[in-house]
């Protein structure tokens, strides 16, 4: 079944791909598993790509994988096929693209959430800590007990960046706050364990939380349900997640990956584009908060004041927000 | 003491909301087993279970469909386990590990053709869902010490599939030991000649095993999806198919000790849970690895030092081939 449908994506693809026109730069994707329609990082993605698109009229090559060994096979792929940027989405397509990158010294990559060193290779990093540092003043504001709650997904380094920025918004606003941190697991398996998220947040409001922060991919899910099935407060993250329970999601914190695909595609088609590692905060616009139709009536105006208030104070450099990824604590 | 009483109350909710697939899972590899049948696709019957229950509920809206979806879904499994083991006698755990990876596959395929979300389904609202169900009088004795919390905050406030869970154990305790049917299925685990030359089909009965197995595991499916959950996500199942299977052990192939065997994985998880971040007088803060180990330690340590040997069935895993 796999391999099969493998196949017919390829060709496809090669049909597909016969028809681009070759005046203009030749972009390509390489989606991560989860896939394009994912209400999360690689629709994202995808949404900034077909800005692009209509933008330009440029049109792209991309390519969905479903199991990690195509990873390497796909990013691959294009870069045989004359693509001139390829972009490969999620922090696990690194290894990938690092090797390829060799092999390919004369085409673009980048990579968003990955760390490549190569002169060809683009990284496209986030301060999730500074929209952390947002929805924890939010979680501190809205709290009604003096407790929230954080669950990460997998306990890495990235994840504990989020909890320590959380952290410090919400210590922000008021330092009698108290943060209970919980992390799902230690496997992969953390990142699609709903049930486990469920659980959690259950465990947290038991001991007095009512807002609760998820970064922790499909698990997440599971924590906006035990929220609204409790009547607390949840935050979601990546993309904006309001809509999924309106009425008890506070907010999102946004990591703007369109813009991240957009800004890329951009800069090499007007030649501007360079490698290295390029960060995505409030500044650039690449961190946000979510504030929708559905989280309206939670968020009153002296909330947002504030949030606005401490995001240009970020942007403008009056507050440092702590990373943890620089030393490893969150001190 | 109050605080202590509400944790422990807090504690036993947890337990019982995790044990219940287990449960569901560990009787229904308990029948099959106990005819002959190693069951270890209990993973892959239950996630496929859980998928088409979500899917139902997505579309229809409608819990009774999707419960009777995923009964049906996980019987279908089972009867290709019985023609594999049965009629062909084939190796059981060849088919059964083919069933789990068949599902954790074509679930996550069907999933992003049918819904393009990446392998999840839509989540579905509390009227396709299987809510918590209050007990009569739950809310009037809530007030009263003890008995009364007791009563209206453990026993009242789960859902239907929970109590069905519960009941299954004892149901399951009856048509083991308490009836014909039940003696002709310890009989042809035991020793399938002994019933072919009494006259009994040995496939009949196994199927018969295998299908009470399906429906069990449907039912395992169906509270993973839309009770636990609202809606599916890829291997949501996340082993404990594997670890129901564990129980079964545990109990020695027999109702209740496997009842109390589920209940202390339960427990010792709902622990987990809880003790993240916490901190012990004395100790300080307990690291989170170690209380994520904790449930695989503490069942080294029982199974080496308390529960003894585990004598399975006898003819398990051995087709049975008629002498010519």
């Amino acid at each position: 079944m796999k391999p099969a449908s493998v196949f017919l994506a390829s060709a496809i693809l090669l049909v597909a791909s016969a028809a681009v026109s070759a005046a203009d730069l030749r972009p390509a994707v390489v989606f991560d598993m989860g896939g394009k329609f994912d209400k999360s990082f690689n629709q994202g993605v995808n949404d900034g790509v077909l800005k692009f698109n209509k933008e330009t009229g440029v049109k792209h090559r991309e390519f969905v994988i479903t199991n990690p060994t195509q990873r390497e096979q796909a990013i691959r792929k294009m870069a045989q096929r004359g693509s001139d940027i390829i972009l490969g989405v999620g922090f696990a397509q690194s290894s990938a693209i690092e090797k390829v990158a060799k092999e390919f010294p004369n085409t673009k990559f980048a990579i968003i959430d990955g760390y490549v060193v190569a002169p060809n290779v683009q990284s496209l990093l986030f301060k999730e800590h500074e929209g952390s540092f947002l929805v924890g003043m939010l979680a501190a504001m809205a709290s009604k007990s003096g407790k929230i709650g954080f669950i990460g997904g997998m306990d890495i380094p990235l994840i504990r960046r989020f909890a320590c920025g959380y952290e410090k918004g919400a210590k922000y606003v008021s330092s009698k706050i108290d943060v209970i941190q919980n992390m799902t697991g230690t496997t992969p398996s953390a990142w699609s364990d709903p049930s486990r998220g469920a659980e959690l947040t259950r465990g947290q409001f038991g001991q007095g939380v009512d807002v609760v922060f998820a970064a922790a991919g499909g698990t997440g899910v599971g924590v906006y349900q035990a929220a609204k099935d409790a009547g607390k407060l949840a935050i979601g993250t990546d993309s904006n997640q309001n809509y999924l329970q309106p009425g008890t999601m506070l907010t999102s914190m946004l990591k703007r990956v369109d813009v991240a695909a957009y800004t890329t595609f951009m800069e090499a088609r007007s030649g501007t584009w360079k490698a290295g590692i390029k960060v995505f905060g409030l500044k650039e616009g690449g961190i946000d908060w979510a504030l929708d139709e559905n989280n309206k009536a939670l968020i009153s105006g002296d909330m947002k004041a504030q949030v606005d208030a401490a995001k240009a104070d970020i942007i403008a450099g009056r507050i440092m927000v702590h990373d943890y990824m620089s030393d490893k604590s969150c001190k | 003491m109050e605080d202590a009483f509400v944790f422990t109350v807090l504690t036993a909710n947890a337990t019982v909301r995790v044990a219940t697939p287990l449960i569901l899972c560990a009787m229904a590899g308990l029948f099959s087993e106990r005819a002959g049948i190693i069951d270890i696709g209990l993973e892959g019957k239950m996630l496929g279970a859980a998928f088409i229950s979500a899917s139902v509920a997505a579309v229809t809206g409608s819990v009774w469909l999707a419960l009777g979806a995923g009964i049906a879904l996980a019987i279908c499994l089972a009867l290709l386990h019985g023609f594999a083991c049965i009629t062909h006698n084939g190796n059981h755990v060849v088919s059964g590990v083919a069933i789990n990876i068949m599902v954790s596959g074509l679930t996550v395929v069907l999933g992003i053709a049918w819904f393009q979300r990446g392998g999840q389904t839509p989540s579905v609202g509390p009227d396709a869902r299987f809510m918590p169900i209050t007990l009569p009088f739950a809310d009037v004795l809530r007030d009263v010490p003890l008995l009364g919390t007791l009563y209206s905050g453990f026993l009242s406030g789960h859902n239907l599939l929970v109590y069905i869970a519960f009941s299954a154990v004892f149901a399951t305790w009856w048509v083991v030991y308490r009836t014909r049917f039940g003696l002709r299925l310890r009989a042809v685990g035991e020793n399938p000649q002994a019933v072919d030359t009494a006259g009994i089909s040995v496939a009949w009965l196994r199927y018969r095993a295998v299908l009470i197995g399906g429906l069990l595991t449907g039912i395992a499916g169906t509270y993973l999806a839309i009770a636990q959950n609202a809606g599916f996500v890829q291997n949501m199942s996340a082993g404990q198919g594997y670890i129901a299977l564990a129980a079964m052990i545990f109990g020695k192939w027999r109702p209740v000790p496997a009842l109390g065997a589920c209940l202390m994985f339960g427990l010792l998880d709902a622990v987990a849970i809880r003790l993240q971040g916490v901190v012990v007088p004395g100790i300080g803060e307990i690291p989170v690895q170690l209380i994520q180990a904790l449930p695989y330690i503490l069942t080294v340590v029982l199974l080496a030092g308390f529960i003894g040997k585990a004598v399975a069935p006898k003819a398990i895993g051995v087709p049975y081939v008629k002498e010519a």
